[in-house]
């Protein structure tokens, strides 16, 4: 039987899981959404184009939904202090994510170009909006926010949307942006044939690139700026959550203390770095399949170096450090991760398992041929 | 002021944004379900119509699952967004279900719904019907788990208060699962969603057949629904009736304010039919009565009495009273955890823990209330009598009708004379719009009629709220009002078209008659 320590730090790792499974898999849509104005010509190249998530995204978008439960079941105080926290910006959030499967739906149905137009706008909209504002709510974690909570648990919020809008924040919102425009294009170069799949390796090799750079300048500037806390008593892996019993204090330094305590977390900013800077320099290569894996790992790399760089810490405190959530004050009890843990080990693998199956009948490129001869019924 | 403007506008962006997600739901379990049969029925006939058929009806469902997806995402965030404190309290027995919906339901939905639409070329007959079986199983699980989490609020079991975390944790997943309350709630809801898609299939068949066109997939489609619906409808009454029972076990001021029984009544208890609520006065006028029903539906005995709200208004008090040394000892144990004495105290009173709680309406302290606020605050526990009495009547009168619709839609068809009862399709047609109105009412009855309370007996709405300024929940209701309702016009717009257009805007050709062998992988 595993402790409760083991519990909260397995759901840590499995709160990973399912962040890089919504940004790998709803990254190809996210991405895609994005490219969506810019790689395609005309309408019917629009069409293949939407129609290479079209079957999918509705599958992918559930690894959000299932990680937006997963933190409310496993992180109770988590969920409660972020999403109310970053209300208008999980509000900006949600109105991208109901704009798009709408749009996706929607747009196809109607010959108007005008209605098509502002549609592959929302699209776009939709892409880009949760790409970016996930990003900077990531910056954001790493230079606090300003909460605490009462002596009945009520957190209470100094910080409004326009605080979040910081440089170094919007920094990392253009790291998410790159990431998942990468990702989006090497899914249009496997999923279309020329001249799609030839301008989306090109895309691909550019934002690899930036991803890269703007991935490192973030990493410096992590670095110079010195922030971090850390846990200086009272947070004990094995105690009931509470999270205002324990010490925390800023420490220089402190976001980058994990990768000297266990090297092998270097791995994280390893593949962050290397993986788009492979993608950039084979990105013309007919490797896609392995572009694609690659940029997966870069994804996993990046929000890893996320996680690394917090642990503990879940959500910092800036103004009262000591009531920052941390892996071991921020969990639910020990019996419903318990329960949690079985019903994922449980679930996850016929999920992934059929999920494979599902692309696998699905794949070869969207054609031209294929949307003229389905006029009516695809997206 | 402020914070009661905060709650008024939270609990309604809440109730706008369940009522419009609901708009979509009911027709998703019902029309799942109506497709899968109609493709089973291909498959083991190999009649093109029964596929042309599938495919018809699966475009109308296609556009209103992706609106479904699109208000349930708000859903799904919602708890955490603006109802902070009630996420943190209870977040560990509520999240469980949600995050098993997840899961088990969403994926399974959103991962073959693709297919079903993309698969039709690429898959054999069977395989695309196992397909289309997941869908909706996926989407009917869901309803199953969304409507556990619902009934634990109505009815928490399985659980107990945890003064060192502040909140309330599981005991018992199994309680959670198999509270009665659940599994009324869950049949009586994918029934309701049931007749949503009988009538749905029914009213455009009818309307077809009205103006001669599409006949034989109308015909067809019409008399699945009408098989199919009359099932389901016996079904909501016999499972509403079933939650009226466990209503009565659980909710006992919910059950006294649909009646609108001011005082106990001797039973068995009569059925107020009609009657004008006064809650000013505490009164119902002009009251019709059905002798012994009330005792007969809420006890099934006729020996056993339904509270009325004056009495359980009176135990709302001496629960107070039992739970404010409970509130007192959780303060005490907050500053020091290790005071045993409090625990005990706290233990001893928990289950009272809640009805203290809403005296932190009135005061900052429940230990210095006045018996005034303790008057005020047991009869907030009362909800809006009149709305529920009246909502409840219309929707039990619509679920009567809907039995009769099929009955007699029923026994037309099977004399084979459906064509020609040109009354019964015109009145077929115009229901179209009554199952959704059911269903909202229903909603209305289920979640106004659990006020004052977030989770009955636990925590009081007004303390659950997020506090967050209320300009920004200003802001986010009237955008998703705005932003909902042009998205509802143009989805009413698209189906209106495809219904419009009909069966044959649907390619004809054939590829399932192919030898499946040649359509795997």
């Amino acid at each position: 039987m595993v402790d409760y320590a083991t519990l909260k730090f397995i759901w840590w790792l499995l709160l990973g899981v399912l962040l890089i499974g919504f940004a790998i898999m709803d990254g190809f849509d996210l991405g895609v959404g994005m490219l969506l104005p810019f790689i395609a010509k005309d309408d019917t190249e629009r069409r293949i184009v939407i129609n290479t998530v079209g079957p999918v995204w509705e599958g992918n978008q559930v690894w959000l939904i299932l990680g937006g439960g997963a933190i409310f079941a496993a992180w109770p105080a988590l969920y409660a202090a972020s999403f109310s926290g970053f209300y208008l910006a999980m509000l900006l959030v949600l109105a991208a994510l109901i704009l798009r499967p709408v749009g996706f739906k929607f747009r196809s149905k109607m010959p108007s170009e005008r209605w098509r137009g502002n549609w592959d706008w929302a699209i776009f909209f939709g892409g880009v909006v949760p790409s970016l504002v996930f990003g900077v709510a990531m910056g954001n974690l790493l230079r606090g926010v300003p909460y605490h909570f009462d002596s009945e648990l009520r957190a209470a919020y100094a910080f409004g949307l326009l605080d979040l809008l910081n440089p170094f924040a919007l920094l990392c919102g253009l790291v998410s942006v790159a990431m998942l425009i990468t990702q989006g294009a090497l899914f249009l170069a496997v999923k279309t044939e020329q001249p799609i799949s030839v301008r989306a390796q090109g895309v691909s090799r550019v934002s690899a690139l930036v991803w890269a750079a703007l991935y490192v300048i973030a990493g410096l500037w992590l670095w110079k700026s010195g922030y971090g806390l850390m846990i200086e008593s009272g947070d004990s892996p094995q105690g009931l959550p509470n999270p205002t019993a324990k010490i925390a204090i800023a420490q220089s330094g402190a976001w980058l203390a994990n990768y000297s305590r266990w090297s092998c977390t270097m791995l994280a900013p390893a593949c962050g770095i290397a993986a788009p800077l492979l993608i950039a320099l084979f990105a013309k290569t007919r490797a896609r399949m392995g572009l694609m894996l690659l940029s997966s790992l870069g994804i996993a790399g990046v929000i890893g170096s996320m996680g690394v760089s917090l642990f503990p810490f879940l959500l910092p405190s800036s103004s009262e450090p000591s009531h920052s959530l941390t892996v071991w004050d921020a969990s639910s009890s020990e019996r419903t991760l318990g329960i949690m843990l079985v019903a994922t080990a449980l679930f996850l693998p016929i999920v992934l398992a059929y999920t494979a199956w599902v692309y696998r009948v699905l794949r070869g490129p969207v054609t031209r041929e294929y949307i003229e001869a389905n006029r009516e019924t695809s997206y | 002021m402020n914070s009661t403007h905060l709650l008024d506008l939270s609990r309604l962006q809440f109730a706008a944004t369940a009522m419009y997600h609901f708009l979509f739901v009911p027709l998703t379990l019902g029309l799942s379900i109506l497709i899968a049969i109609m493709e089973s029925v291909y498959v083991m006939t190999g009649r093109a119509v029964w596929r042309e058929m599938t495919r018809f009806w699966g475009i109308l469902f296609g556009i209103n699952f992706a609106m479904g997806v699109a208000t349930g995402i708000t859903m799904e965030f919602q708890f955490g967004t603006n109802w902070a404190y009630y996420s943190h309290y209870v977040g560990d027995i509520f999240g469980v279900p949600l995050a098993i919906e997840g899961l088990m339901a969403f994926f399974l939905e959103g991962t073959f719904i693709g297919l079903f639409f993309f698969g039709w070329d690429r898959l054999s007959r069977r395989q695309h019907l196992i397909v289309t079986w997941l869908v909706a199983i996926g989407s009917n699980l869901s309803a199953l788990w969304i409507l556990i989490a619902n009934a634990w609020m109505q009815s928490p079991t399985g659980a107990h208060f945890n003064p060192d975390t502040m909140r309330m944790e599981l005991d018992s997943l199994r309680d959670v699962i198999f509270n009665p309350v659940a599994q009324s709630k869950f049949v009586h809801t994918v029934s309701a969603g049931y007749v949503t898609g009988a009538i749905f299939v029914l009213a455009i068949s009818a309307w077809y057949l009205l103006k001669g066109r599409h006949i034989e997939i109308a015909k067809r489609s019409a008399t699945v629904a009408l098989s199919f619906g009359l099932a389901a409808s016996l079904s909501v009454v016999v499972l509403g009736d079933e939650s009226g029972y466990t209503l009565t076990q659980n909710q006992k001021m919910k059950i006294a304010a649909i009646e609108s029984e001011w005082h106990t009544a001797p039973a068995p208890a009569a059925f107020t039919a009609f009657g004008i609520p006064d809650s000013a006065s505490h009164t119902t006028r002009d009251r019709v009565q059905v002798p012994w029903m009330l005792g007969l539906i809420a006890t099934r005995s006729t020996d056993q009495e339904v509270p009325g709200i004056f009495e359980l208004v009176e135990r709302a008090k001496v629960r107070i009273a039992n739970g404010i040394p409970a509130y007192t000892a959780l303060r005490a144990l907050r500053r020091d955890a290790r005071n045993e004495e409090a625990r005990q105290i706290l233990v001893a009173h928990a289950a009272d823990l809640g009805y203290a709680l809403l005296l932190r309406k009135y005061v900052d302290d429940p230990a210095q209330a006045t018996p005034e606020q303790i008057d005020h605050a047991a009869w907030d526990t009362v909800p809006a009598v009149g709305p529920m009495f009246w909502t409840f009547r219309v929707m039990v009168a619509l679920g009567l009708f809907f039995i009769g619709l099929f009955v007699v839609g029923f026994v037309l068809a099977a004399r084979r004379r459906l064509l020609n009862s040109r009354v019964f399709l015109r009145v077929a047609f115009w229901a179209l719009p009554l199952p959704w109105v059911a269903a909202e009412l229903g909603w209305v009855v289920a979640e106004y009629g659990r006020q004052p309370w977030a989770i009955a007996g636990v925590l009081p709405t007004f303390l659950a709220v997020s506090p967050i300024p209320v300009a920004n929940v200003a802001l986010s209701l009237t955008g998703f009002v705005v932003f909902y309702s042009l998205l509802a016009i143009m989805d009413v717009y698209l189906l209106r078209k495809y219904i419009r257009r009909g069966p044959e805007a649907v390619p004809t050709h054939d590829p399932g008659s192919l030898p499946s062998g040649a359509l795997v992988g």
